[in-house]
């Protein structure tokens, strides 16, 4: 950052009682807080709530496929499990967890800005989000879904048993708070920017952020009004997709998909952010080719929109649209790759150093990379006749949401963990759990794709025998990966007590959220902060890193 | 104006006036996505059976439809004329046309309770013993009440928040330079817009 | 954000006076469209029918709405969502349009009466 913002005297800890956790004490003043720190905290207690609740439904699935057999699971109760994950990991898990935990937290002080710009907007959206959630738990309790968590029809309309009504209901709910959070943010990011932060000064997450509530905001309501359609259609028997009366199934996928594929965009776009800050900060280098990163990141926002008929080649589409989104799709995969390339030579002549949130991102971008080049098989029409709907599909998406913006969030969460706590989490044990998160990534998914391309359809509780052994792989690499998501629960709130105190900026980061205190107080920056320069100040522009005199690097554990 | 006005994270009022109204901007091209999801349906629906779309069509009341035409733009008038009047603090003004509005916004809906105690009576609603013999016929009608009982939601809310802001302004615990009822006011004529497009849609589609 | 360069109009007759006139057009919109509804245009009908909804929506957005003032950024939010309202057309049109004949809708018709139950539990 600047000379003047470095030279400003910066606590390391706020005075008492300034801290945004201790602004306020009792339970009302964390349930109506208006604070974007506090609420984001809010997200996250609930985000790890339905994380658990999704995961479960994801053991239960690993256990059954243990054996050819049916043994824990009927078949309807597994169609059941797996659509309650679906539900669940997509739309109280994934979509609002790296926006609304990192996003609602990071999004002001980055930009330098006191709070987001509607404030009591992201109270409400919480609250939109608690009721839609407390709907979705309403649909397990009284007996789960069965239609998958893409509702097609005429299953979801006319033929499944389960409570279409309330999953449906509980999504569109869910939608309004990712609008009202969408709508939020982009306000901030143009209207709330401090003195001197261009629009090319802002850091790649914002510019991320950005770019997934612009995407939030135009698929949504797509998504809201096909979910109205369905509800309609099932509720009160109007006929909308019914083959029977005219109406083509094959719309409800083209509306569906128009939703559903850019969301995978609002998944990973986050994930895009988070991960060039750690690249950034832990190879001490520039990020290689910012500008081409921005361009990257809007360029898949917008086709995104393009592409979703590749979800539907075998449906019934037209051969014309089926080559038509074929083609955009390999398209698509152009900024993919740029963003990739850049993150690698930001690498390049780097002081990288090995930290947990480091190796995050690193495998980040190793499992990315498998999980993009598979979608190109994918986009690929003839691939995709032979692997769709088979374990190559669950891999292959499993790698992006999964490998991809679960990785970005354990580490973002670990690199901004002493901003939001003021603790230090202990490295050791973190690089452990990022190590294993990796591996048993790796072991529990890297045999769908063999077992995908040799026919093992997903969707089905039973299996022929000749897969088990691969189906043994990926059910004891889930175990792995599972302790590698609850070994981090575990020393994060170990944190919270023992863990050492953090100073300002613990990682001798760039960016305006470091230039205040750990925690930062309630109104964020004690000064309003100026911005001079651009991002990623790690080393004089249009040279080279320092040579290598740094002083080793110090894990946490061991810090004086 | 009240100091108070100005809310926490925003050091200008007039910028924090700019955020309501882009915000808002921000959520109507949300709402126009919502919207041009049904009609992409209604288009495609339409295309593959023109005929029996356009003999449904000519099944609704078009007295009641344009009726409602007549009336929603005029209370789109006195809508601006009363965010016109809040800023320009005149208080009269604004409380009598923001009355108007709510008094024509109800009428709308009045109209439009009529018009599907009709529909209903002449079996109009799809399933079985449907008035009409063509299949297709049931999806136009499918959008059809999708469509007008989905713009009469949006009616509804619009007509909570007018009515709000009137009382408010009543009391006088709004200052009339609030930026919320030009927002108001721009919710009502996104409002307005739709059902310019629903109107020619659903009631003058084969009426040659 | 609109009208914050104008000068505010003063008097509640100069307020009236510039809208009532954009009323006024889109009355006389409203009647010309019914009238050509009735007048046998063949696929014109529709055509006309949308641009002249397009012209009342334009009047509203540009007069009412006060997008006529020059702020890109709001003229920019108001519109882009009209060019993914384009993609969603066009490519759901490149489907149904060039679709073969087995898979369009309506090839099953009339297999079965539309009364016939579906079977799907119909609980919340």
């Amino acid at each position: 950052m600047s000379e003047a913002l470095v030279q400003r005297d910066i606590p390391d800890a706020p005075a008492p009682g300034e801290s945004y956790l201790t602004a306020g004490t009792g339970l009302a003043s964390w349930l109506l807080t208006t604070d974007h720190k506090r609420i984001a905290l809010l997200y996250m207690a609930a985000i790890t709530f339905f994380f658990f609740l999704g995961g479960a439904g994801a053991v239960a699935m690993r256990i059954e496929l243990f054996t050819p057999q049916a043994d824990l699971l009927s078949d309807d109760a597994y169609n059941r499990a797996f659509t309650f994950h679906g539900v669940l990991m997509v739309w109280f898990f994934l979509l609002p967890s790296i926006p609304n935990i990192l996003g609602n937290f990071l999004l002001p002080l980055m930009i330098g800005a006191q709070d987001l710009a509607f404030p009591r907007l992201n109270l409400l959206s919480w609250y939109i989000f608690i009721t839609a959630g407390g709907l979705a738990i309403y649909t397990l309790l009284a007996g789960g879904v069965d239609t998958g968590w893409t509702f097609y029809t005429p299953l979801s309309t006319a033929f499944a048993n389960g409570h279409v009504l309330a999953a449906a209901a509980a999504v569109f709910i869910a939608g309004f708070s990712t609008i009202a959070t969408a709508v939020n943010f982009i306000a901030t990011v143009h209207l709330l920017r401090a003195p001197g932060m261009t629009w090319f000064r802002l850091p790649l997450f914002v510019w991320a952020i950005y770019a997934t509530s612009i995407v939030m905001v135009l698929a949504t309501p797509v998504l809201a009004m096909v979910l109205l359609l369905i509800f309609a259609e099932r509720a009160f028997g109007i006929p909308i997709f019914d083959p029977l009366r005219g109406g083509d199934p094959i719309l409800f996928q083209h509306l569906f998909w128009f939703y559903s594929h850019p969301a995978v965009y609002i998944m990973v776009l986050p994930s895009f952010g988070v991960i060039s800050e750690l690249i950034a900060c832990y190879a001490r280098r520039r990020v290689f080719g910012y500008s081409f990163m921005v361009y990257a990141i809007l360029w898949i926002a917008l086709v995104g929109f393009l592409v979703w008929g590749h979800h539907m080649f075998v449906s019934g589409q037209s051969m014309l649209a089926n080559l038509a989104f074929s083609f955009l799709s390999f398209v698509v995969a152009v900024p993919s790759a740029i963003k990739v390339f850049n993150w690698t030579a930001t690498l390049y002549r780097g002081q990288i150093i090995f930290d947990a949130p480091m190796i995050y991102a690193l495998g980040f971008v190793g499992l990315f990379t498998i999980g993009g080049l598979t979608g190109l098989f994918l986009a690929s029409i003839p691939v995709d006749v032979h692997v769709t709907d088979t374990y190559f599909v669950v891999a292959h998406f499993h790698y992006i949401m999964v490998g991809g913006a679960v990785s970005a969030l354990y580490g973002g969460l670990a690199f901004w963990w002493p901003k939001i706590t003021g603790r230090l989490y202990p490295e050791g044990w973190a690089r452990f759990a990022a190590v294993m998160m990796f591996f048993g990534f790796s072991f529990t998914f890297f045999p769908m794709f063999v077992m995908g391309f040799l026919g093992m359809p997903r969707r089905y509780h039973v299996y022929v025998p000749e897969f088990q052994v691969w189906h043994v792989l990926a059910s004891s690499g889930a175990v792995v990966l599972a302790a590698a998501y609850l070994l981090p629960m575990g020393y994060f709130a170990w944190s919270l007590v023992w863990g050492k105190r953090a100073t300002a900026n613990p990682w001798e980061a760039t960016g305006l959220e470091w230039q205040t205190a750990s925690p930062p107080p309630a109104e964020n920056f004690a000064t309003p902060p100026v911005v001079t320069q651009a991002p990623y100040d790690y080393h004089p522009e249009h040279s080279g890193p320092p040579a290598i005199e740094r002083a080793a690097q110090r894990p946490q554990g061991h810090q004086p | 104006m009240p100091a108070t006005a100005l809310r926490k994270p925003w050091r200008s009022l007039r910028r924090q006036r700019e955020a309501a109204g882009f915000g808002l901007w921000v959520f109507l091209g949300s709402e126009v996505m919502f919207f041009a999801c049904a009609l992409t349906g209604y288009a495609v629906y339409r295309t593959l059976w023109n005929a029996d779309f356009l003999a449904a069509a000519r099944e609704t009341n078009v007295v009641y439809g344009t009726l409602n035409t007549a009336i929603l733009l005029t209370s789109s008038l006195t809508m601006a004329v009363a965010a016109e009047g809040a800023r320009a603090g005149l208080r009269r003004l604004t409380l009598a046309c923001l009355a108007a509005t709510i008094a024509f916004g109800l009428a709308f809906l009045v109209v439009k309770g009529f018009e599907y105690r009709e529909d209903i009576e002449r079996h109009l609603l799809p399933g079985p013993g449907f008035a009409l013999p063509a299949p297709a016929a049931q999806i136009f009608f499918a959008f059809y009440w999708l469509l007008t009982g989905v713009h009469a939601l949006h009616m509804t809310i619009g007509l909570g928040v007018t009515a709000t802001l009137l009382w408010q302004a009543w009391r006088r615990s709004r200052p009339l330079r609030s930026p919320a009822f030009e927002v108001a006011g721009l919710y009502w004529h996104f409002v307005d817009i739709v059902w310019i497009f629903l109107y020619p849609l659903l009631y003058l589609a084969g009426r040659a | 954000m609109s009208g914050l360069g104008e000068a505010a109009p003063t008097g509640a007759a100069a307020i009236w006076r510039g809208r009532l006139a954009v009323w006024a057009a889109l009355l006389a919109l409203l009647g010309a469209t019914l009238a050509l509804a009735y007048v046998p245009l063949g696929r014109f009908g529709l055509v006309v029918a949308l641009g002249i909804a397009a012209a009342k929506a334009l009047l509203v957005v540009l007069l009412f709405m006060h997008l006529r003032k020059p702020d890109p950024l709001l003229r920019l939010t108001a519109f882009a969502s009209l060019v993914f309202v384009a993609f969603l057309l066009t490519l759901t049109f490149a489907d149904v349009l060039t679709r073969a004949a087995p898979t369009q809708p309506g090839t099953v018709l009339p297999r079965s009466g539309p009364d016939l139950p579906a079977t799907g539990q119909r609980a919340f």
